[in-house]
């Protein structure tokens, strides 16, 4: 999931500017870069990847209240590294800030938090497992069972999350490939959380039931010099089958497009450039500006042909970083829910 | 028939309600006929010559410019007429100060679409404008000012020239030369001509005429 | 026919260069003005949040020790992971060689948005403040601490005297205070279901956002600041307005032609309107540069911009933000076409017969000179019907359109009386002819007038808000910062030691002993004050009788504030119930800026008496050598450093902004008459032309051109007399409206208003200087008019 790569992009040169921009095309600057056929290392590459540039721990959940009334939750934990290194201290160059949000069909409530590495706010542990900053955490005893909460001024949620199937691998085995000019990230997911828990909103408290889906991704140099922005989707077909598909779109009107099939069993086809396609059938104006908020998505080779809807329209992230992203409706050749993020629409 | 204006009636508001000016006046022109309208002032000849041009609204009757009823016309519409079938000569020429004796000529033909650089030329010659194209009209005296007002209604090629009182504000022999070189080339150009004129004397020189007293043909 | 058309329009302006550069000039200048004030606005707010900012003082509530002075690290952890949105600060003093340096450690990411202290610019970024070390430092101090310290210097003058910033993890390691903080801000954004702070911090107290009084005076002063741009720029109106109608006047003729050689109405409405939104835009374009450069050399210190770290740009220097930039060119568009719509009626309305000669630029003949002062007696009428009866801060800056708009108005009117008044005391013959002539001039020249009018007036009406503004500021902070140190504490228990600690190393100590209590049903603090000299020197008031201080320190008087007062519709003599058997007279009423609260005040012995059990917890300490008693009380007696305030440096560092705030006042104020003088000179260099038929018979009659001249500038001289006199009137008006109606509608209280007769002398003679200047060479240029063009006259006439 390469959004993040964005929002650091637009995060980076803040702090970059005294390496210049050159670094971030490149592997420069010491940073570690992904290479094809990656082998992981359980339960620690669960954890940070501090010689890594950027990394992420990506949460979206589709849920359901008492009465049928669809919610949708996302929980995001960003690493940013100044340095590749870590220090005891505030010298720590590591960078963490996180994005939570809970959207209903006519709110969306969103949060977000940032700290530094090095003092013990925020971080991540492996055995047991621990993802924090401030309050919010997502912990347990591994990844297969997860107790996730976050909270801001006006909405909280505390969740129950267990693993029904194993973990999936993006690209080559999880080597994912995010430009023809090769920029890449390490990627795999864990799309088979059942979840259960309960949303604090405004009005009061509501039981929820539903599914999650866990991204984990790192990178030194995501998106190449030209790409401006993404599209990407994770779709749950009421089938059981998964489709995940993102399209990088570049300054030209061109288009980067990857997509995994991950089949109920947790087995995973990987298709190139081309196989996933995303059309805009409707825009709407949010914060100033038109977002594409129904999509005509197709892949062939699976006959999907199916229209994705968001659940809520104005589910725009207005945080220092602000993107679109929330919980959609699929419906044509399969039915389903999903979540669907977009960056780059200014 | 250029030119057909059947009991037209106009009036203005005054001090003590309307006051007729034309209380039925009817016209003709053919294409290549020159015609003097004379009367007082007052009589409402310049009146008419407005009210052909398009430029006012009549109260009653009607008026044909080359086979279109104006009368009913939008504004937009008779300002199109203006551009293409009828050329107004003023007393007071009417110049555009800014633009250059050239540009002023070209002017209205470039407003028609109908611009023809080497017409412009003749015309310029026959007027004896060459060697002034590239002045100010300030610079020049009002007989050629006055030229300059004729070379630019005749570049547009009308089918209709109107013309109030063109030598009104010239001496004697300046008149005498300015009308004389504006009726050659009106011929030349087959238009129709109605001109305003007090002048009993450039009254002659037309081919008919139409004597304007108290708002009726006399 | 559309470009033919165009071409025709704007051949115009190809022979009348000075008009057009009249038009783009007086645009450019006017959205210079509202824009530059825009810019200085904005970045005096930094300014101003910066000095609250490195000040710590404020506008967040703020976690102290209960005991000593240090916070341990793993506390703040702690909160922050139960939920807790604050942000550490270290503060301690670091010693160089030439003398001690309050260094601030503060933590950039977490710290709320207005208050990241750091002026950043190209040379530091995040990465070098949060990971390498960099000490934002004010010029005073960065010499010596370069020199002390291993880590890069950035001098930053929007920091306070003797403070510098650095990162908390920096500070810590200079501070030799690893895992140690001195206190913790408070986000006023707080996520819901809070665990209580007993149950995570026991050692810690809450200590309530500082009273924002000082934050009001300035959000006051920035409306002013901001109805100050909106009246610079209606003064540029002004002259689009005149340049826009005398330019259609003179192309009366050429649209009548153009018509009548068959150009449709709508054909040539939407080229004028193309041609002006061109020229509003390019001039606009212009006007926003130039404010910008006004900006920049009117505050070259204001470069380092405070926004947040976060998601803000990082650029040090005043900025072209696209929002700034965009609203300048809007806003000359919008006045052109207000400058211009009634040009456009008339093209619109303009009969295509009547006679094609063009009238000469007249506002305001006789007639129409009556009936605009007719519609000024209205707006007049209007303005004092909101005055009695209005309210609300709409209708406040409506009362301020009608009070200028009505002056501009009936400014034609009162100079033709001004003239006719002076025609009948002439006795020679020239002197009837000349005011004769400048009678006939007035028209002409109204809208150049009524520039300067409004130019002038805005002159006068801001430099008394502003001067008024500052002498109430000054004695405000004089009197509530007259002591140079002050202190609070947290322990009753400590009191009485504190206080004889002090009165054996301080010159005087001043307890304040206070209780929160209702009086005339105003929730008012209740002051037991120890009155002495500082009291008796310092205190000004708003309204007084004799021997306040005497009569309080009997135990005799009260002293309350003005929102008490107000609101339970008392004044000075006046008895009001402090308790239920004391009743005392009101001695004096004293001015409590921003503070909700009603308060009052009475003497030490009888406040004891009433509250016996109220022990004063905050002390006013007055010292010859505060920085000395500053580090005897924090190394010898042990007090936190948090806990004491040096209040002369809060005193000093606000008056310095204050004073950048007032030379950028001034700076405006020679520009709006400059572009009142460019207006003048515009509109005589336009009636030059129109004025040699004028002239020729008094040349004629014998008047040399030499004198012709003298009497050309002195007509100048005496209309812009006449107008400044006017102006100065209006002007204290329009001063009153800002300080005691626009304030009392914004903030719910009144300014005093001071008069600076010196300064207003001083203005006329600016305005008479700069309208004798606009009119000098066009005076010169007639003074040398050839004969022969005098001559042509008569030749022509007809």
């Amino acid at each position: 999931m390469t959004v993040r790569a964005l929002l650091l992009i637009l995060w980076l040169p803040v702090q970059a500017a005294a390496q210049g921009f050159a670094g971030l095309g490149t592997d420069a600057d010491g940073f570690a870069v992904p290479t094809p056929d990656p082998v992981f290392d359980f339960p620690k590459d669960h954890g940070a990847h501090p010689d890594y540039r950027i990394e992420w721990w990506y949460l979206t959940a589709n849920l359901t209240g008492p009465d049928g009334t669809a919610y949708g939750v996302q929980w995001t934990l960003f690493r940013s590294a100044l340095a590749p290194e870590t220090r005891e201290g505030w010298t720590d160059p590591q960078v963490w800030f996180a994005h939570a949000a809970v959207t209903t069909p006519d709110r969306h409530l969103v949060a977000e938090r940032i700290a530094r590495g090095g003092i013990g706010q925020a971080g991540v542990t492996v055995d047991p497992f621990e993802a924090w900053i401030d309050d919010w955490r997502m912990s347990g005893l591994d990844v297969e069972m997860l107790d996730l909460t976050a909270r801001g001024t006006d909405f909280a949620y505390d969740l129950d999350l267990r693993a029904t199937g194993p973990l999936v691998f993006h690209g080559n085995g999880g080597y994912s490939v995010k430009s023809a000019q090769g920029q890449a990230s390490y990627y795999y997911s864990q799309p088979f959380y059942e979840v259960s828990g309960t949303l604090t909103l405004p009005s009061g408290d509501i039981p929820v039931t539903g599914a999650a889906w866990l991204d984990r991704e790192w990178s030194s140099q995501p998106l190449a010099d030209n790409q401006s922005g993404w599209d990407w989707f994770s779709l749950s077909f009421d089938k059981d089958d998964k489709l995940m598909g993102f399209l990088l779109r570049d300054d030209a009107g061109g288009v980067f497009s990857s997509a995994t099939w991950i089949a109920s069993d947790g087995t995973t086809t990987a298709y190139p450039d081309g196989a996933f396609r995303a059309r805009a059938l409707e825009w709407h104006e949010v914060a100033g500006r038109d977002v594409p908020v129904r999509w005509a998505v197709q892949m062939p080779d699976r006959g999907v042909d199916v229209t994705v809807t968001a659940l809520n329209p104005d589910a725009w992230m207005a945080l220092s970083i602000p993107y679109w992203e929330g919980p959609v409706i699929v419906q044509g050749s399969h039915a389903g829910r999903g979540y669907l993020e977009m960056t780059g629409y200014d | 028939m250029v030119l057909t204006v059947q009991d037209v009636k106009k009036s203005f508001p005054g001090a003590e309600g309307e006051v007729p000016v034309l209380r039925g006046v009817s016209l003709t022109l053919e294409r290549g006929e020159t015609l003097a309208l004379t009367g007082e002032s007052g009589s409402g000849k310049s009146t008419l010559l407005h009210l052909i041009g398009g430029l006012d609204r009549v109260d009653g009757g009607s008026i044909t410019v080359a086979g279109r009823e104006i009368t009913d016309m939008s504004d937009t519409d008779r300002a199109a007429l203006r551009r293409t079938d009828v050329g107004v000569i003023f007393q007071q020429f009417n110049l555009i100060p800014s633009l250059t004796v050239e540009a002023n000529i070209a002017f209205q033909a470039r407003l028609a679409g109908t611009y023809d650089v080497a017409h412009a030329k003749r015309l310029s010659a026959a007027l004896g404008l060459t060697d002034h194209l590239l002045k100010y009209p300030e610079a020049l005296s009002g007989g050629q000012q006055q030229r300059v007002a004729i070379a630019r209604t005749l570049t547009a090629r009308p089918k209709l020239v109107l013309a109030d009182e063109p030598t009104g504000n010239l001496d004697e022999a300046t008149a005498a030369e300015v009308l004389g070189q504006m009726l050659a080339l009106v011929r030349e150009t087959g238009a129709g001509l109605l001109m305003v004129t007090h002048s009993q004397s450039v009254a002659r020189r037309m081919e008919r005429h139409v004597h304007l007293s108290q708002g009726h043909v006399v | 026919m559309t470009w033919v058309t165009l071409t025709a329009l704007l051949s115009h302006w190809r022979c009348n260069r000075l008009q057009f550069f009249a038009l783009v000039a007086g645009l450019a200048l006017a959205t210079a003005l509202w824009s530059g004030v825009q810019a200085i606005n904005a970045e005096a707010r930094a300014s101003y949040d910066a000095a609250a900012a490195t000040l710590g003082e404020g506008q967040f509530d703020q976690l102290v020790p209960r005991s000593g002075d240090r916070i341990d690290q793993a506390t703040y952890i702690a909160l922050r992971r139960a939920g807790w949105q604050v942000s550490p600060v270290l503060e301690g003093r670091l010693r160089t060689n030439a003398g001690s340096v309050r260094l601030v450690g503060l933590e950039p990411l977490t710290a709320p948005g207005t208050i990241a202290p750091v002026g950043m610019s190209e040379d530091a970024n995040l990465d070098d403040f949060l990971t390498r070390g960099v000490l934002f430092a004010a010029p005073d101090v960065a010499d010596a601490l370069g020199r002390t310290v291993a880590q890069r210097i950035i001098t930053d003058p929007s920091i306070a005297p003797g403070v510098a910033l650095t990162d908390i993890g920096v500070a810590q390691s200079l501070l030799d205070a690893e895992g140690r903080l001195s206190r913790l801000i408070v986000s006023p954004l707080q996520p819901m279901g809070l665990p209580p702070l007993e149950d995570i911090a026991p050692g810690l107290l809450r200590q309530p956002a500082q009273d924002a009084g000082a934050d009001r005076l300035t959000d006051s002063f920035h409306l002013n600041l901001t109805a100050f741009g909106l009246l610079s720029f209606a003064v540029g109106i002004f002259i689009v307005h005149g340049t826009i109608s005398l330019a259609f006047e003179q192309r009366r003729s050429m649209v009548r032609t153009l018509r009548a050689l068959g150009v449709p109405l709508r054909t040539l409405i939407g080229l004028t309107v193309l041609e002006l939104s061109l020229f509003a835009l390019v001039a606009g374009g212009i006007g926003v540069a130039l404010g910008y450069v006004i900006a920049a050399v009117l505050l070259p210190n204001v470069a380092a911009t405070l926004q947040g770290l976060y998601g803000a740009s990082v650029a040090g220097t005043l900025q072209l933000r696209p929002d700034w930039w965009l609203s300048g060119l809007a806003i000359a568009v919008l006045g052109t076409g207000l400058a211009a719509s009634g040009a456009l009626w008339a093209i619109a309305r303009m009969p295509l017969l009547s006679s094609a000669r063009p009238r000469a630029w007249a506002v305001a003949s006789g007639v129409t000179a009556r009936r605009l002062g007719a519609l000024a007696v209205l707006l007049f009428l209007t303005g004092i019907g909101i005055a009695i009866w209005g309210q609300g801060l709409t209708l406040a800056f409506a009362l301020l359109a009608c009070l200028l708009i009505g002056a501009a108005l009936i400014l034609p009117l009162l100079l033709r009386s001004a003239v006719t008044l002076a025609d009948r005391q002439a006795r020679s013959a020239m002197w009837q002819w000349f005011w004769a002539d400048t009678r006939q001039q007035v028209p002409g020249m109204s809208l150049a007038l009524m520039a300067l009018l409004l130019a002038t007036a805005a002159n006068v009406g801001v430099s008394t808000m502003v001067s008024s503004f500052r002498v109430t500021f000054v004695d405000f902070l004089d009197q509530r910062l007259a002591p140079e140190l002050f202190i609070r504490i947290e322990d009753t228990a400590q009191s009485a030691d504190l206080e004889a600690f002090l009165l054996t190393n301080a010159s005087d100590v001043l307890p304040l002993l206070t209780v929160d209590t209702d009086v005339a049903g105003v929730p008012t603090e209740l002051y037991g004050v120890r009155v002495g000299p500082t009291y008796r020197e310092n205190w000004l008031f708003l309204d007084d009788t004799p021997d306040v201080w005497d009569r309080v320190e009997a135990g005799r008087a009260v002293v309350v504030s003005e929102q008490l007062a107000r609101r339970a519709g008392l004044w000075t003599e006046d008895t009001v119930t402090l308790a239920p058997d004391l009743t005392l007279p009101i001695a004096a009423i004293v001015a409590d800026y921003g503070n909700p609260l009603g308060q009052a005040l009475i003497a030490e012995p009888l406040f004891r008496q009433l509250y016996p059990d109220v022990v004063p917890v905050s002390f006013g300490v007055r010292s010859d050598d505060p920085d000395r008693l500053r580090r005897t009380l924090t190394e010898e007696y042990g007090l936190p450093d948090a806990a004491i305030t040096d209040q002369a440096r809060i005193k000093a560092f606000s008056l310095e902004v204050f004073e950048r705030t007032f030379t950028v006042t001034g700076a405006l104020n020679v520009l709006t008459l400059a572009v009142a003088a460019f207006a003048i000179l515009m509109s005589l260099l336009t009636l030059a032309s129109i004025r040699v038929p004028q002239l020729a018979p008094a040349w004629a009659l014998g008047l040399t051109r030499r004198r012709l001249g003298q009497l050309e500038l002195l007509r100048a001289v005496v209309l812009a007399l006449v107008t400044t006199v006017l102006a100065i009137p209006l002007g204290l008006m329009l001063a009153w409206v800002l300080l005691a109606y626009v304030n009392v509608e914004a903030f719910g209280w009144k300014l005093p208003i001071y008069l600076f007769p010196a300064h207003y002398a001083m203005l006329t003679v600016f305005a008479l200087a700069a309208a004798a200047l606009a009119a000098l060479w066009p005076a010169i240029r007639l003074a040398r008019t050839p004969p022969s063009d005098l001559l042509k006259v008569f030749a022509n006439d007809r």
